[in-house]
């Protein structure tokens, strides 16, 4: 194994979910023409004033609840600030001193198993830029400023991150966490959950920190973690041949797969940072953080537990279940129309239902068998009507059809055969087709046992009971 | 009495009695100020044709029997507040062709009072001055002799009031902009409690110490201008939720029993010995009338210059960050790249005074330099804060001169910014602690008025006013007028 | 406190002011006699003072309801640019 440790932070910026942008009524609509929401607040208008959005305060602190941290009760807005032309005021308002949130946790579930930790420094509430176009303007960039203004939490990991997959543990636990508070779409290619992250190596054992270099923009889970694999083999390959990770923004080039240096900038930053004097402390009193708690749903992590404790799922399948609050109140439509048996309906949302919505890149919300559906094929099982295998080609017909299940079974006359006589007369007939096959599972070739379930089942269409067929064969076989 | 000497309170009470219509008094305030651009300069814009269809239009509705107290008097806006479809400057080549596409809350509000436009008035730029020789469109001059400044940074509107080129105008204040160009004129102004109006519409200078107001003749006039623009603004975080009171109801009040603070570090060395002698009668009359005088120190007071050019021109160099050359204003010629861009359009397009409270601003925030500086500052203004308090547990009003001397020469102290700054060193605390102050004449010295300053605690316009309004029933000062324009 | 021309240069290229090669010595010198002046607040002893960044203390910030209000109204917003093209406000190629 290597003898370097990585070390990761990652900087989530998530864009709240309100309607209004975080200063101004503009609308934070994805995809209108450029500049139509971009008010005079946004474009930093001579004499316009900013005033904060209610929402984009719940939404911080429902966050901050739902990861167990500190939401304070004393926050202040800052200015960060930098010339940029998406940047209109020539300074973003952002949080500095004093965060909304600090000091949260999230427990994730490494590839082995294990769970872990990870610590939460902040979440705080600032403005998003506006967008650079270069496409078509020779010589020109063109400067639309419909996502200025636009609310995001960025939330900001502690260092406590030792490899690209558990990065993308947290990063997708986050993008779980923030969709079932509501609070981010979590529309990654629209830029509504987007990733920093500061990578540095360390020799193991080694307990200061290497040079970090930040990596931009990451808005993919695949992304990051190519490029934090790129970058960590970069900063080794460096280290190893005796020279210095420099401390730099750097920016993941998808097509080559490579992390490279943004223009240095001539002059280190320096943001200047100071207390906004057009906005005042932010005061949060208790009765109003009580009264967002009640407002919490169900979590991720208290669902899951509840999965297991209450359906007798396996931790794994009650972690697939509850990635998304969608997924779980699918799941649980399901199992409240078959109570008797959880198991089953996971086994089939998981592997039969999945396997369908991903084939055709469609979220559980946009499935062609809905729950009441797919519990209706369950109950034909647990009755006995129709068998597991048979099941599943009734699924494949109710997906193509959008018809229920009863009505393909009875159509095409899928019910199972249970009736022993009828089973007894197949199982007859198949001893005397095959003399040669009895002679020999009779002298003890035990394992021809198969052979002969196969040929009923052939004989019946695969609609024979199969714990009926077992239990008749044994006998007849016998002798 | 010719019609243009009247006060504010005159003038609506003629047109209610229809001794003149709006229109009549728009063209006569127009023409006066016309004829006064040469010599005075304080306008930046004269709006003659909004003004008269303005005017016609309050002139049906006093026809109508509707209206309010202010329905159809000429009044002048200082030229940093948003006019729309009026050009609005901000005394700046930066702002040299920026139409506002909205109006400024202040102005909306004075617009639904039935106030009638007459013209933008000329000031420092960006508000960045107390001489008004940093405006862009020239200095203005004071109507006492125009060899002299007015004061500012809002001297076009202490000038045109004195000079009865408009009955009122809207002014701001940021460390004195109001009080003290409205001493050096000879005219009332008054700052009001920081939050009591909108700043909404207000170019910004230093957002925690700007502050919106009037300059008039009275304080009566002044109690009326309150009255139509104070209030509760919901597109200004820092504008407070109160109720306005009718500010005229108490200008009459006794001031029998008041208790007068008379702060010592007012009648310092840099006083002027003839100014001490007005502001020392003007104490007289207050005595006279059974107010108790008694001396009060404030000792951290004599840092709030030093704070004062910490604070503002940090704020200032991020309000003025916005003006980039992409979405409104100047933009220079031909810029080679995105640096070029920014560095030539504000290198150009901001004058000297501005860019020298800029680069003050961006050293005292920068690495390693904001606690030494910013966050010293921010602590010392803590403490003339609560010198001020302590003050007004003993006292009801705090009172002593506007300014250390009389209006001095244009081009005296523009080469030397800290001698230029201490013009404001009896103005500025009020500020730092967002204290309401007016600045009334109480005398001449050598031919040029001089201001006496009344200071209260936050939200005590009324009883500043009322103080005022006394002292103006018991004499004249207010009445004079600069003989070229009587 | 004397500005050496460099921190001036540097000061004036933060806050992306070009300045003309004359105006470098004025403001070396104004700046620093500035600096000089507010360096009186040394003298203060401000030992656990709370920074007053609002003249008005105890007031809290106001929420605003998540409310759309504006209305598209760029035409009318672009008509003080300096450079427009199809909506987009246009400015020298930015690099990255």
């Amino acid at each position: 194994m290597s003898e370097w440790e990585t070390v990761i932070g990652l900087e989530i910026h998530a864009q709240l979910a309100t309607r209004s942008k975080i200063f101004s009524g503009s609308s934070t609509a994805y995809g209108a023409p450029p500049n139509a929401q971009a008010n005079l607040v946004d474009l930093g208008y001579p004499g316009v004033l900013p005033v904060l959005n209610a929402e984009a305060v719940r939404m911080a602190v429902k966050f901050g609840l739902a990861i167990d941290a500190t939401v304070a009760r004393h926050s202040v807005f800052a200015r960060k600030n930098y010339f940029y032309p998406d940047l209109p005021k020539g300074y973003q308002i952002s949080q500095y001193e004093l965060p909304i949130v600090a000091h949260g946790k999230l427990e994730i579930v490494l590839d082995d198993g294990a769970k872990k930790v990870i610590g939460i420094t902040r979440a705080h509430l600032e403005e998003d830029a506006g967008k650079s176009l270069h496409e078509g303007l020779p010589g020109a960039s063109g400067i639309d400023l419909n996502r200025a203004g636009t609310p995001l939490l960025e939330i900001v990991s502690e260092p406590d991150l030792r490899s690209a997959r558990e990065a993308v543990a947290y990063m997708k636990k986050l993008h779980t966490l923030v969709r079932y508070l509501e609070i981010c779409d979590g529309n990654m290619q629209e830029g509504s959950f987007r990733c920093d992250a500061n990578v540095s190596v360390r020799r193991k054992g080694e307990t200061k920190f290497g040079t970090r270099a930040e990596i931009k923009n990451l808005n993919s889970f695949r992304f990051v973690e190519k490029a934090i694999n790129y970058e960590v083999e970069r900063q080794i390959d460096i280290l190893e041949s005796g020279g210095k990770v420099i401390q730099e923004t750097r920016l993941y080039d998808p097509d080559k797969g490579e992390t490279r240096s943004m223009r240095t900038k001539e002059e280190a930053n320096d943001y200047r940072y100071f207390p906004d004097p057009d906005l005042l402390p932010l005061k949060l009193d208790d009765a109003f953080i009580e009264e967002v708690r009640t407002s919490l749903p169900e979590l991720p992590d208290q669902k899951a537990a509840r999965f297991t404790s209450q359906y007798g799922l396996s931790a794994y399948d009650a972690g697939v279940l509850t990635s998304s609050r969608e997924l779980a109140a699918y799941y649980e439509d399901v199992v409240r129309q078959v109570p008797e048996d959880p198991k089953l309906a996971a086994n089939w949302v998981m592997g039969e239902l999945a396997a369908a919505l991903n084939k055709e890149g469609l979220e559980i919300t946009e499935s062609r068998i809905s729950s009441g559906a797919l519990a209706g094929l369950l109950k034909r099982i647990r009755d006995n009507t129709i068998s597991g295998k048979i099941a599943k080609d009734v699924f494949e017909a109710m997906w193509s059809s959008g018809r229920d299940a009863d009505a393909l079974i009875e159509e095409k006359g899928l019910r199972q055969i249970t009736d022993t006589a009828a089973i007894e007369k197949v199982i007859d007939e198949v001893m005397a087709k095959n003399p040669g096959q009895l002679a020999e599972y009779r002298s003890g070739k035990d394992k021809l046992f198969g052979f002969f379930v196969g040929q009923v089942m052939k004989a019946t269409q695969g609609k024979a009971n199969p714990a009926q067929v077992n239990e008749l064969l044994k006998k007849k076989l016998a002798g | 009495m010719s019609i243009h000497s009247s006060t504010l309170a005159e003038l609506a009470a003629g047109l209610r009695k229809k001794a003149y219509s709006s229109v009549e008094l728009a063209k006569l305030y127009l023409d006066r100020i016309e004829s006064s651009q040469s010599g005075l300069n304080a306008f930046i814009s004269i709006t003659r044709e909004e003004a008269l269809a303005a005017a016609a239009e309050a002139d049906r509705r006093l026809a109508a029997g509707e209206g309010g107290p202010l329905t159809g008097v000429p009044i002048a806006h200082k030229d940093i507040f948003c006019t729309d479809g009026v050009r609005t400057t901000c005394g700046s080549r930066m702002l040299e062709n920026f139409v506002s596409p909205y109006d400024a809350t202040v102005v909306s509000k004075l617009k639904a009072a039935g106030t009638v436009m007459v013209g933008k008035t000329n000031m420092d730029e960006f508000a960045m001055g107390s001489s008004n020789e940093s405006s862009y469109f020239g200095p203005v001059r004071n109507p006492w002799n125009t060899a002299l400044v007015p004061g500012g940074s809002s001297g076009g509107s202490a000038a045109a009031v004195a000079a009865r080129l408009v009955p009122a105008a809207t002014a701001t204040d940021t460390g004195g902009s109001i009080r003290q160009p409205a001493a050096l004129c000879g005219v009332t102004g008054l700052k009001p409690t920081y939050g009591r109006v909108s700043r909404y519409g207000m170019v910004a200078f230093a957002s925690s110490l700007d502050q919106g107001g009037v300059i008039a003749a009275t304080a009566e006039d002044a109690a009326l201008m309150l009255g139509a623009m104070a209030g509760f603004d919901p597109n200004d975080s820092t504008s407070v939720d109160r109720p306005v009171p009718d500010y005229t109801a108490t200008l009459n009040d006794s001031v029998k029993g008041l208790r007068i603070g008379l702060l010592k570090e007012f009648f310092d060395k840099g006083l002027d010995p003839s100014c001490e002698a007005r502001i020392r009668e003007a104490l007289g009359v207050y005595e006279k009338l059974g107010a108790q005088l008694r001396e009060v120190s404030l000792p951290s007071l004599p840092l709030s210059v030093p704070t004062y050019y910490v604070v503002a021109p940090a704020e200032a160099s991020s309000n003025l960050a916005r003006y980039d050359g992409v979405r409104f204003g100047y933009r220079c010629e031909n810029p080679k790249d995105l640096m070029d861009l920014y560095c030539r359009t504000r290198g150009e397009g901001f004058g000297a005074e501005v860019k020298r409270r800029i680069m003050t601003g961006t050293y005292v925030l920068s690495a390693g330099y904001y606690d030494a500086y910013y966050l010293k500052a921010q602590k010392v203004r803590q403490l003339i804060n609560r010198d001020f308090e302590r003050a007004f547990a003993e006292v009801d009003v705090l009172i002593g001169p506007t300014t250390p001397t009389p209006a001095f020469p244009i081009g005296a102290k523009i080469d030397d910014p800290v001698t230029m700054y201490l013009n404001d060193i009896y103005t500025i605390g009020a500020n730092l602690a967002g204290l309401p102050g007016v600045s009334i004449p109480c005398g001449f010295v050598q031919g040029l008025p001089v201001g006496l300053q009344i200071v209260g605690p936050h939200f005590g316009e009324a009883r500043v006013l009322n103080v005022a309004h006394v002292y103006q029933r018991e004499t004249d000062w207010h009445r004079h007028v600069p003989d070229a324009f009587k | 406190m004397a500005l050496t021309r460099e921190q001036i240069e540097s000061i004036a290229h933060l806050a992306r002011l070009q300045l003309q090669e004359s105006e470098i010595p004025v403001y070396q010198q104004s700046l620093s006699s500035i600096l000089d002046f507010v360096s009186q607040l040394d003298r203060a002893e401000t030992q656990g003072v709370e920074p007053m960044a609002h003249p008005l203390p105890g007031l809290a910030q106001r929420l605003r309801p998540d409310v759309v209000t504006e209305r598209d109204a760029h035409e009318r917003y672009q008509a003080n640019a300096p450079q427009v093209e199809a909506g987009l406000y246009l400015v020298p190629k930015v690099i990255e």
